[in-house]
């Protein structure tokens, strides 16, 4: 039999945790570094590459996503030194999808080219807002005329470019919203990605909101007619919902981000990067150093894991359905039962079915649209009780 | 033995914080009966609940040798009596094994609803009664007042009370010469008569078993002898008697007069019911005392474990305190929404919160409690009667002629400016004015109310309403017919049995509505909308409906996010295990207290 991997296939990840601001809103691992010795650490993730390739030989690899913190502020070289690690370690997919996340600037957009050559052919544009004022509220360092040059940019340099906005935001109304993401629907390539803000623990916002500021912001209803909208306008204009938050042309889906709804293997490195690797047939969870500087040592040290757990069966079958749920398609029925014999609660299904937020045909399942929108809960429901 | 005339058996008449501890620590204190350096505060409440709450539950006796004036060492018996309401009977009990009372009024308060009861209690035992007015340190107080007010609405002379600080200890001993000239010794008894003493009290000590608090009347009673208590008809050999000097202290034997304790290796406090009588097994004496009633539990509610696993546990803890503790009865109940538990009887609302503190401190075991009820008297068409002690019990409507609900005389003291308020609760609770009257900037309301009414947040509306400036005692005075039903509350079209209550049927609209719109409020949003229903018979007369849930979805999730999500949606899930599902439905467990709290 195939290890299970295979049926969502195999990616590799790197985080590049450094930002030049921290966004009031953003709770990945990002770090606003002075001076960073970008060869150092160029050398340092194509080491830890070459160790996670001697650990998959054989592999072929569908999609490599440089992740951040802001990419888009690595140098072209470095870029080529981590993609060549890539292309020593594995077998690249004819049709290899490489993105990258840039900010919308100008000094990022004179970079473009440089990373075309490196081998990127994918950005992911951290556009957010289109009126600078929801621009400055949301901490971005870009006007939206900047952005719309640097997409310009992106449009000549790469075939796919893709980029983010960041919705139900304080005092937006649904009339708001609905004049930015027609705009924003006239711009779109091929891709886009449209998240409602929502509140971190441990960001500025979250610290804000938790002390009784940042008003405004919509409540579940607001957000549920916004998300509606959004749903009904990006289907119209031909980027129908393939995930909770992405829009895209048929066949324009992100290969990278469907490795992970469909819970394939991925190699993470850099800084708090994590990886679900299949070594020997059994699954692995890895997570990296957080800290830049612990990262870093640990890498040159022979490895950048903090962690390297085995996922037991019905911890990879709760990740499938935490992760394939997102997407349309949903989950395959038998490969839950492979991975948890007698896991799936028939009844909980079908009292989901019930209810109308959730769908079930012979061989798969998967939520339906007001599913979606309740996903959380839906999923909680479908998650094995703990004891 | 100590001659009768050289002993002196009180208690303390006191409404709670007017200072009866802090005046028992002091004369307990001043006479040197307790070393300077094992002074607590609250000596005599044993429980962390007693000292917590400022009140007593059980019954406590010290012995305090007290050298007087005219030169003799006397014997002063204290009995720190339950001031409470709910141990009416216990209260009255104690006070029959004294000839006297100290009556500690707040000279900056004043009388209160609570005061009268217990000093009422005092008269109907014959009491000589002193009053003690404390707190006159206080810039707040008026003596002159407070007196005239124990004249007009007490009826004793108040001319010669003491004026005390329990706290200060000012006028302390002026209270030491009161006990002694003004109180009188005991009445009459024989030493050589045959064994007659009172059971005042009993409590379990996990070393020595039942202690019995005992005041003899004829007869002396010491180590070795066989003991019959007259009422339960058991016999033990007694192993010890003493005294507390509070400790607990050996003597010789005990005479007609005295007070003290005797341990016989008596295993359940359920054994010794207070107001009995005891004598020797052999040379019994004739008659037992009068008075002796076994308690009655009039308040009854649910208990279940909040963790379903705990039952087992709840059981061993709830016969444990059974033990302990006569007056509470409980029989095991299946509810289909809240599982296994028990329903429990208790003698008073503070009877129940004591238990329930109890069972969750002592024993740690998370409980959700229902709303109280009361027993109703159910007559069937032929006129037999039949006693419904929970609601969900109730038969078809068309098997009942009609139905009984108990009721009760309550006093309310209150300052004026908060009488129309007060007049307005007990308006609102059904109530029935007896009497209204007014002395000295207070009036003092009697209603006849249901208790059905009184039950559950009375006291707390009571206490709002008067920025706490009310008090409130109440009796049984019996049972009336009215137009009661059973209303029952639906939530996504099941009845929820835990929910269920009597009420009168021109109040079942009212009580309906702001039922289900609390309910809106404490059940969380599902997937599905749940429409919240409040019904007499098939008859629905109040709805809400709580919205499905429209969103709850994380915005993003990528490769790093698959277990810190999953745990994030874990946790929920294990946070929903406190909910009680029913049905489809989860009910947090508050709701079901919660639901019943009326806000106006």
């Amino acid at each position: 039999m195939s290890e299970d991997w295979r049926e969502g296939g195999f990616a590799l990840y790197v985080h590049w945790p450094f930002c030049e601001a921290k966004c009031p809103y953003c709770d990945f691992n990002s770090h606003v570094v002075a001076n960073v010795d970008q060869d150092r650490w160029a050398r340092a993730l194509a080491a830890e590459i070459a160790r996670s390739a001697a650990l998959t030989p054989g592999r072929v690899l569908k999609s490599i996503f440089f992740g951040g913190g802001t990419p888009s502020l690595m140098k072209p070289e470095t870029v080529e030194t981590v993609l060549r690690a890539a292309r020593d370690g594995w077998t690249w997919a004819n049709d290899i999808e490489i993105t990258l996340e840039a900010n919308p600037r100008s000094v990022e957009a004179a970079r473009f080219q440089g990373f075309a050559s490196a081998g990127v052919n994918r950005v992911s544009l951290g556009v957010q807002a289109l009126n600078d004022a929801d621009l400055r509220r949301l901490g971005r360092l870009h006007s939206a005329a900047e952005a719309q040059v640097a997409f310009d940019t992106a449009r000549d340099t790469f075939d796919r470019v893709s980029f983010d906005l960041i919705y139900a935001r304080q005092n937006q109304t649904l009339a708001d919203w609905e004049t930015e993401l027609r705009s924003a629907l006239a711009l779109a390539v091929d891709h886009m990605s449209l998240y409602q803000l929502t509140i971190e623990p441990g960001t500025a916002f979250g610290a804000r909101h938790a002390a009784g500021g940042l008003r405004g912001l919509p409540d579940e209803d607001l957000a549920a007619d916004m998300y509606e909208l959004t749903q009904a306008l990006c289907e119209a204009a031909g980027y129908p919902a393939y995930e909770v938050s992405n829009h895209a042309r048929p066949g324009a889906e992100s290969r990278h981000n469907l490795v992970y709804w469909h819970y394939g293997d991925y190699v993470g490195v850099g800084p708090g990067a994590h990886g679900r690797v299949t070594i020997d047939g059994r699954k692995h969870a890895t997570e990296d150093w957080t800290a830049p500087g612990k990262w870093l040592e640990a890498a040159e040290a022979g490895s950048g894991h903090r962690s390297v757990a085995e996922l037991d069966g019905p911890t990879q079958a709760g990740e499938y359905m935490l992760m394939g749920l997102r997407v349309c398609e949903g989950v395959d029925i038998d490969r839950l039962e492979r991975m948890a014999p007698g896991g799936i609660a028939q009844e909980k299904l079908a009292a989901l079915q019930d209810i109308g937020v959730l769908w079930k045909e012979s061989t798969r399942f998967g939520v339906t649209a007001r599913g979606r929108m309740v996903l959380n809960a839906v999923v909680t429901e479908l998650l094995p009780d703990q004891d | 033995m100590t001659p009768l005339s050289r002993i002196r058996n009180f208690s303390i008449v006191a409404h709670i914080d007017h200072g009866k501890s802090t005046l028992a620590d002091r004369l307990i204190q001043l006479t040197g009966t307790v070393a300077e350096r094992d002074m607590k505060d609250q000596l005599l409440d044993a429980m962390d609940i007693e000292r917590e709450r400022g009140i007593t539950i059980k019954a406590n006796t010290v012995r305090i040798d007290y050298p007087a004036k005219d030169g003799n060492t006397y014997v002063l018996n204290l009995i720190d009596t339950p001031g409470h309401v709910d141990f009416a009977y216990e209260v009255a009990r104690s006070m029959q094994a004294v000839e006297g009372s100290l009556l500690v009024v707040d000279a900056t308060q004043g009388v209160e609803a609570q005061t009268l009861a217990n000093v009422y209690t005092a008269i109907d035992a014959d009491h000589e009664i002193v009053p003690v007015l404390n707190k006159v340190d206080l810039p707040a107080s008026d003596p002159d007042r407070v007196r005239e007010q124990i004249e007009d609405v007490i009826g004793i002379d108040a001319s010669e009370a003491c004026l005390i600080s329990a706290k200060t200890g000012v006028g302390i001993p002026d209270v030491l010469e009161a006990i002694v000239n003004k109180l009188p010794p005991p009445d009459e008894g024989d030493a050589d008569k045959p064994l007659k003493a009172m059971l005042v009290d009993s409590k379990y000590d996990q070393y020595l078993g039942v202690i019995v608090i005992v005041r003899v009347i004829d007869g002396t009673l010491k180590k070795g002898d066989r003991i019959r208590m007259m009422k339960t008809g058991g016999t033990y050999d007694v192993d010890d008697v003493g005294v507390y000097r509070p400790a607990m202290t050996a003597v010789e034997s005990l005479g007609p007069g005295e007070i003290g304790y005797l341990n016989a290796s008596i295993k359940q406090v359920r054994d010794t019911r207070v107001g009995d009588t005891i004598t020797h097994e052999k040379k019994p004496c004739e008659t037992a005392l009068p008075g002796f009633k076994p308690s009655v539990p009039v308040v009854f509610c649910g208990l279940f474990p909040v963790d379903a696993n705990d039952f087992e546990d709840m059981r061993d803890a709830i016969e444990k305190l059974a033990l302990n503790d006569a007056s509470f009865t409980y029989e095991m109940e299946t509810s289909a929404a809240l599982g296994f538990g028990f329903r429990c009887g208790f003698l008073g609302l503070l009877h129940l919160e004591v238990i329930r503190d109890r069972l969750e401190r002592e024993y740690g075991i998370e409980l959700i409690t229902t709303a109280p009820s009361v027993i109703y008297h159910l007559y069937t068409k032929d006129g037999e009667r039949r006693d419904l002690h929970n609601p969900a019990d109730m038969p078809d409507m068309t098997t009942v002629g009609h139905i009984e609900e108990p009721r009760i005389k309550a006093t309310i003291m209150v300052p004026d400016e908060y009488l129309g308020d007060v007049l307005k609760l007990c308006q609102e609770r059904r109530g029935l004015q007896m009497d209204l009257t007014y002395v000295g900037g207070r009036a003092m309301a009697v209603y006849d109310l249901p208790l059905n009414e009184v039950v559950f947040d009375f006291y707390d509306r009571l206490k709002s309403v008067t920025k706490g400036y009310a008090s409130f005692d109440y009796e049984m005075i019996g049972y009336r017919e009215d137009n009661l039903v059973k209303m029952s509350i639906l939530v996504n079209d099941e009845p929820v049995d835990a929910l269920a209550m009597m009420v009168h049927r021109d109040r079942a609209e009212m009580r309906g509505r702001a039922m289900c719109e609390k309910l809106k409020e404490l059940i969380p949003r599902h997937m599905f909308k749940i429409p919240i229903q409040a019904a007499i018979g098939a008859k629905v007369i109040a709805r809400e409906t709580l919205s499905a849930m429209r969103k709850d979805v994380t915005a993003k999730c990528y490769g790093g996010d698959a277990s810190r999500k999953k745990k994030l949606l874990e946790k929920q899930k294990a946070g929903k295990k406190k909910m009680r599902q029913f049905g489809k439905v989860e009910i947090p467990q508050e709701a079901f207290i919660s639901a019943l709290k009326m806000d106006s």
